[in-house]
């Protein structure tokens, strides 16, 4: 037991003599829950329009204004005919062109009936669509202003409850795939290299021909990883909750048991694929192509999972980080007990359980 | 006496509280064959990577082919080699590609790269091999054409550090055959060794101890100075005067 | 520059001779084009409704089958207790739940008004309020319907309604294909990507095995090495820029509008910048190991802020602010604006001068911070 202590006591020295590796292990989850939670939201406010006022009435200008005064637009310029629009959405800023149509008071005195149009920039459609949807509900509201709020027969009014996530803050999204992802990479990366490194440079033959089992050597390896990888998941935890109050709504502690074994899988992961390189570069390309991407990508971390074909959708379920997002957003958002991720949680053993076994054979047969 | 080629004084190198190198003195003379011995961690690479203008002295002088280390480091480089003691050409590369490489950046022309290769190839036996990767080379091999390739711009000075390093006696001897040839084209040579056995064939040697230079001389002045046999006798009465 | 000619030779011998990197630079952005483009898709269709009612009537059956009619909706299920609802919502089942409440329709024709319930998974704060928008605009549909329907059948007179007609056009993209959006910008960053670690490595490389020392001692210039290093990346950059055309072209049908040339102008000015920052982290770190993991903590970061996924213009002032400091940025939206707008030189100018001082900066640096003599 000492000499196994000695052993993780050599491997913490090797992790901290390495400044620069290690000020990114910690400071990159830091920034990156930065980032996600302050920075990087779909959230739409302040996007650039143009108005195109045909009419200049008395009307269509309460209409612009009342668009420009909700908050989601601002003006960049007003413009003097259509033709213009192509040019001002070629420079780039401007994301959409409203078009009142002419004699707009008027038409609708006399018609009931008057015309809007709405040009939007839809190299990105996403924001195209919410801007049209915000503006049109806009418009909506502003039309029964018009017909004095009047009562109509057999009015529906439909009650909306956001649930898990009332104010619709991005970062409650990305927190729990942040944390995936983190550990994925502290885990599964900096062990499959630490122990690649040893093989390349030949210590691992002399740590091997010591009088510890190969397991022992293994074990104290991965155990300073472990909790680094702890130590980061808890940080993030932290920072979530106090800076940007992301909830744990169930409970803490089943929440850090599945981070363990989350943490347990990826390690032997990282074991797994450090038996079958030889170089550090070979296994930092395996990590980076072979696991971080399709974690960051297929599972549902940013994107989600529904909207992909069908082959991808049969990828992601190979994918661990798939099965860990989706335990962690049920403890920490929905607050929901093992009842409802047992299945999750079994497939995560599973997984464990088989890249342990693998990696066994692995080194077993390499040792023979 | 004309000009030393290689011209040293107190030259220094400190790395915080350690000195590698500490306030050598020594004059090499054109065409000389200079023996640069000591023990490994005496200070014999740190000496060269500051003559060759790798690294800048602490204190002291230095000129090198009449240049200064500190002001003229790049005008030094146009006028030496220098072969390493880590392996200097590119694994992945072939044998005529590693030759082409090395002959191009020091700006030889194209008609005199091509006469060199096929000279250098024909002159160490490498014919078979001169597509093979560097790779795959036995390293005695590597270490001749590695030589070669350090001197194929005609410098004033080459300078070698630790170049028999790992081989074999027999092509240790077929390196310094090489080294011999190039001394008699003009080149003066600089080698650090520990293989005191090869310091015999050096016109004249100086013994570096702890950052120190303890004695220079021809060799056989050395060991009728130290009474001895043997340069490797020499070298055992300086490391280790407590023997006695 | 016969020099220069040297070295970039000898970096594409060993490239081409690294049997292990050749299928990551030319295979693996490939595979990641198709994966992502197929993969970042924020496009959302096929939402999970669940469907409670509790009135079982005539028309909240209509409702019901409104709702799944839509594009927007898929029903996922449908029960008669609130709990149900809760359950699917918790089971990941339901992304939206209506709850229809007993006596509805009854109510809504009595009293002429009824309220019924929405509860949106919002967990993802986009998707939750498209739900809610489609939600509210398929029952504000159906209200207008079956409102036209009682005064017809009624006879009631009213007075007559004033309405806005809103017309929109999606411009650029009409059918709202996510991937003419997404592609463009993938192409982007695998560039940056292939570019900026294939540089950072390389000199980190050299110094590992030792070669660097014997460069040092040859009479080479900084700039000739810098150069040297720099031109082979750069054109396997500009290789990988046209694979990825040709893909974008071929397999997703993506449109070209604007000058191909202008983009690549904009692209040598540009990968100039990413190698010359790969080659400056080279400078400073020892391992490999090192550089990768530096050259890898930048990236995301560019990559989080360049645009790709998220728009710049919803980020915080302040943030936008830092992200007129990412070079990543900038080609995204070159890229974007000249092949599915047709934008021409003098809409992207300030990028190509940002982009360009940005260039001579980095590079200076590099040639700066690269020492033969230490």
């Amino acid at each position: 037991m000492k000499r196994f202590l000695a052993f993780v006591r050599k491997e913490f020295y090797h992790i901290f003599r390495d400044k620069r590796t290690l000020v990114i292990l910690f400071g990159m989850p830091v920034a990156q829950i930065m980032l996600f939670g302050y920075a990087i939201t779909n959230e739409i406010k302040d996007a650039k329009i143009a108005i195109l006022d045909k009419s200049k009435d008395h009307l269509s200008k309460r209409l612009s204004e009342k668009i420009l005064s909700s908050g989601y637009f601002v003006l960049e310029d007003y413009l003097n005919a259509e033709h213009e629009a192509e040019g001002i959405f070629q420079e780039g800023s401007v994301k959409m062109v409203l078009i009142i149509g002419e004699d707009f008071d008027e038409n609708l005195q006399q018609n009931h009936t008057s015309h809007i149009q709405l040009l939007a920039d839809a190299t990105d459609p996403n924001t195209a669509n919410t801007l049209i949807n915000y503006t049109a509900s806009i418009i909506r509201s502003f039309q029964s202003e018009l017909n004095d709020h009047r009562s109509l027969p057999l009015t529906i009014t439909p009650e909306v409850r956001m649930l898990y996530n009332p104010n619709l803050k991005s970062v409650f999204l990305f927190v729990p795939g942040l944390i995936t992802v983190i550990l994925m990479l502290v885990s599964a990366m900096m062990t499959s290299i630490s122990i690649t490194r040893e093989k390349e440079t030949g210590t691992m033959e002399v740590l091997l021909a010591s009088p510890m089992q190969p397991l022992q050597v293994i074990l104290a390896k991965v155990v300073p990883y472990l909790l680094l990888s702890f130590v980061n998941a808890l940080a993030i935890l932290i920072l979530g909750y106090y800076v940007f109050g992301v909830p744990i709504n169930g409970s803490l502690i089943l929440l850090l048991l599945e981070c363990i074994l989350f943490i347990l899988m990826a390690l032997s992961l990282g074991i797994l694929i450090s038996t079958v390189t030889h170089t550090q570069q070979t296994a930092l390309l395996i990590s980076l192509m072979g696991l971080m991407l399709p974690t960051i990508l297929l599972s549902g971390f940013i994107f989600p999972i529904e909207n992909m074909p069908w082959i991808l959708q049969m990828i992601s379920h190979i994918i661990p980080a798939k099965w860990f997002i989706i335990v962690v957003k049920s403890i920490m958002l929905k607050g929901v007990g093992i009842g409802y991720f047992w299945k999750e949680t079994l497939i995560l053993v599973g997984f464990t359980l088989f890249f342990v076994i693998l990696s066994v054979k692995k080194f077993n047969i390499r040792l023979a | 006496m004309e000009r030393p080629i290689i011209y040293a004084k107190n030259l220094t190198k400190r790395f915080g509280n350690f000195t590698a190198v500490d306030a050598i003195s020594f004059e090499v003379g054109k065409g000389e064959i200079f023996g640069f011995l000591g023990a490994n961690g005496a200070g014999k690479t740190t000496a060269i990577k500051m003559l060759i203008g790798l690294w800048k002295p602490t204190e002291g002088q230095a000129m090198v082919a009449g240049y200064d280390v500190y002001k003229q480091p790049e005008e030094i480089k146009r006028n030496i080699g220098y072969m390493s003691q880590r392996f200097s050409l590119y694994e992945d590369l072939t044998v005529q590609e590693n030759i082409r490489f090395y002959a191009g950046i020091y700006g030889l022309s194209n008609q005199s790269i091509r006469e060199k290769t096929d000279e250098l190839i024909v002159k160490l036996g490498l014919e078979q091999v001169q597509n093979e990767r560097i790779a795959s080379l036995p390293l005695g091999w590597k270490q001749k054409l590695a030589f070669s390739v350090a001197i194929i711009h005609d410098p004033k000075i080459v300078f070698l550090d630790e170049p028999t390093g790992g081989v074999d006696p027999i092509t240790r001897r077929q390196f310094w055959d090489l080294i011999y040839e190039a001394s008699h084209k003009g080149i003066t040579v600089f080698v650090t060794t520990h293989y005191m056995d090869e310091a015999e064939y050096c016109d004249r040697v100086s013994m570096m101890v702890d950052g120190r230079i303890e004695a220079l001389d021809k060799p056989g002045a050395l060991k009728v100075h130290y009474g001895v046999e043997s340069m490797h006798d020499v070298f055992v009465k300086l490391a280790r005067p407590e023997v006695e | 520059m016969r020099i220069i000619q040297f070295l970039v030779r000898k970096e594409f011998l060993q490239i081409f001779r690294n049997k292990g990197m050749l299928p990551i630079i030319f295979i693996m952005p490939v595979i990641q084009l198709v994966v992502l483009a197929n993969a970042a898709n924020f496009e959302i269709e096929n939402l999970k409704l669940f469907f409670i009612d509790k009135d079982q009537s005539t028309l909240s059956r209509l409702l019901r089958s409104k709702m799944d009619g839509s594009n927007y909706f898929l029903l996922s299920g449908f029960g008669l207790s609130s709990q149900d609802g809760a359950t699917a919502l918790d089971r990941n089942q339901a992304d939206l739940v209506i709850e229809i409440p007993s006596g509805f329709e009854k109510k809504l024709v009595r009293e002429n008004t009824q309220k019924i319930q929405l509860v949106v998974n919002a967990i993802d704060g986009t998707k939750g309020a498209l739900a809610n928008f489609y939600a509210l605009e398929v029952i504000s549909q159906f209200n207008q319907e079956i409102r036209q329907d009682f005064q017809a059948i009624n006879k009631v007179g009213v007075s007559p309604f004033n309405r806005l007609q809103v017309e929109y056009s999606h411009w650029f993209n009409p059918d709202l294909n996510y991937k003419t959006f997404m592609v463009p910008g993938i192409l982007v960053l695998l560039v940056t990507m292939i570019g900026a670690f294939l540089s950072a490595m390389n000199i980190v490389r050299e110094k590992e095995i030792g070669t660097i020392e014997q460069l040092n001692v040859t009479p080479i210039k900084k700039y000739q090495f810098i150069t040297g290093k720099l031109l082979p990346f750069l054109i396997l950059g500009l290789v990988e820029l046209t694979i990825g055309f040709i893909i974008a072209k071929v397999v997703f049908d993506i449109p070209f509008v604007g000058s191909i040339f202008l983009i690549y102008g904009f692209a040598v000015i540009y990968l100039t910048l990413v190698l010359g920052l790969g080659l400056f982290i080279s400078t400073f770190t020892e391992t490999q190991q090192q550089a990768m993991f530096i050259t890898w903590f930048f990236l995301v970061i560019f990559i989080l802020m360049g645009g790709l996924f998220t728009a710049i213009e919803n980020m915080p002032l302040w943030a936008q602010r830092i992200t007129l400091f990412n070079p990543v940025r900038y080609f995204i939206e070159v890229v974007r604006m000249v092949m599915l707008k047709g934008s021409g030189l003098m809409d992207i100018k300030w990028h190509a001068l940002i982009v360009f001082l940005y260039a001579v900066g980095v590079n200076g640096l590099a040639i700066y911070r690269y020492r033969k003599t230490v």
